[in-house]
């Protein structure tokens, strides 16, 4: 468990000290979520129709993109192989990867989103169910993400190919987020199928992506 | 693995080799007959629909087409398996032989269901389940099939798509469940079912005649793509010890 501590500790450290890099997320959640005003036109009711969607799809691009450079570093010089050789069992360094990602990257989304939900003139009344969907949705993002990224380790076009692989696999993350905010804004609407579907498919995700990240890390590593 | 249905037998590509070559004239030619008779039986034998006339015949291209796209990455998330299990050496050439075949079935499936679409519900394109968790598994393929060729060492790229190939097939349950879940939820359309009295055997029986020609076709061109892979690699191997 120490190591577990010891390695969480590690990554949040270094995200912290390069510092700019945990702002590039948020900056480019909010320049990506900007755009829409102006692709789709000022006009508040247009934008309120559509507010709470772009900012789950906004935050799952910024956390997706932030994705690349998670295990790329640690290949780099050397450090993952210390991780795979370590006492820390990997899939249990993968966990520990995911939850620094969640917490360097997710956590300040979540903090920018009523920001961004406030230029796209979101109804008053979602921005609690947009929190919470967001607050389920991104634990979900860095652990699928964090087996992207393990998967596209040192292949040719990292990024875009780590998008493309993920993209398809977080449709049902985004369905029952976006589930959460429209029931939560009808008459008589009642989220709580789901919060419970969202909730089990993190905990689902929880049990499986660390087993196949670690195994896509030692197919990087042979 | 001392079972009767020892896979492992055919891990020798030569035995593989051999099996292929006596195996692969039966599935053409068969694919051939069956298209003969399921084509003749489709466009000229089977009666027009009552209601869609002559377009209810996109049918016989559609239904088979899906379901060799789902066959296909079921067959993909078997080969991930055994190639990560087992290490089974056929298994990963198999994962990169299958998975194009199967993702241009999965496009014409989409691609003919658009054009059937645009007569029977009057649009090409509609959010609807079935049609988004198709559109969803045409990704995957893509996927799979770039992550194959995105390294340099094939082999690192057929292992990694095979993980990407068992978690996909985990998560297809879960994608129909889920874009079933969210189209009920936004069910302000028109209904959109096509299901109304079931298939009549004047029908029925020309589509499984395609099914079944579609099916030998789909393993046809696998084992050839299997073969020509398995050769080019004995092929390198050949020019690099010279």
């Amino acid at each position: 468990m120490s190591a577990f501590v010891a390695l969480l500790r590690r990554d949040l450290v270094l995200s912290y000290r390069q510092g700019i890099d945990a702002w590039v997320v948020v900056l480019f959640f909010l320049a990506a979520g900007i755009l829409f005003p102006f692709a789709i036109g000022p006009e508040p009711n247009a934008l309120m129709r559509v507010s709470t969607g772009v900012v789950l799809s906004m935050a799952a691009l910024a956390a997706l993109l932030s994705l690349d450079r998670l295990y790329q570093n640690d290949f780099e010089d050397g450090s993952l192989d210390l991780m795979a050789l370590g006492p820390l069992p990997l899939e249990l360094a993968a966990l520990a990867k995911a939850l620094a990602h969640w917490l360097s990257t997710g956590l300040p989304l979540l903090v920018a989103a009523p920001l961004l939900a406030l230029m796209l003139n979101a109804p008053a009344e979602s921005y609690g169910p947009m929190l919470l969907a967001l607050a389920l949705a991104t634990p979900a993002l860095s652990l699928l993400g964090g087996l992207g990224a393990a998967l596209t380790l040192g292949s040719r076009r990292g990024g875009i190919l780590l998008t493309l692989l993920i993209l398809p696999l977080y449709v049902p993350v985004l369905i029952f987020a976006a589930g959460i905010i429209s029931r939560s804004l009808l008459l008589e609407g009642d989220p709580t199928g789901a919060l419970l579907l969202l909730c089990g498919l993190d905990l689902g995700l929880l049990a499986i992506t660390p087993w196949a990240t670690a195994a896509a890390l030692r197919q990087a590593l042979r | 693995m001392a079972t009767a249905f020892n896979l492992h037998r055919f891990a020798n590509p030569g035995r593989f080799l051999r099996l292929a070559s006596a195996l692969l004239p039966w599935l053409t030619g068969g694919a051939a007959v069956l298209f003969a008779i399921g084509l003749y039986l489709a466009l000229v034998g089977s009666p027009p629909d009552y209601q869609q006339g002559d377009t209810v015949r996109i049918m016989y291209i559609h239904v088979p087409s899906a379901w060799m796209a789902m066959m296909g990455y079921a067959l993909l998330g078997a080969a991930g398996a055994s190639a990560l299990i087992w290490r089974h050496p056929l298994a990963d050439v198999a994962g990169e032989a299958i998975a194009p075949v199967g993702a241009g079935f999965t496009f014409v499936a989409l691609a003919t269901g658009a054009l059937w679409g645009k007569p029977t519900w009057g649009t090409y394109w509609v959010w609807d389940a079935r049609l988004t968790s198709f559109l969803v598994l045409f990704f995957l393929y893509v996927g799979h099939i770039a992550l194959t060729h995105a390294f340099d060492d094939r082999q690192r790229g057929r292992r990694s798509a095979a993980i990407i190939a068992i978690v996909g097939l985990i998560n297809l349950p879960i994608i129909k469940y889920s874009v079933d879940w969210w189209n009920t939820l936004h069910q302000s359309e028109s209904i959109l079912r096509m299901d109304g009295p079931s298939i009549h055997p004047a029908m029925l029986w020309p589509l499984f005649v395609m099914i079944a020609a579609f099916t030998l076709y789909f393993f046809a061109v696998v084992v050839t793509r299997m073969k020509a892979m398995l050769l080019e690699a004995r092929h390198r191997a050949a020019a690099f010890a010279r």
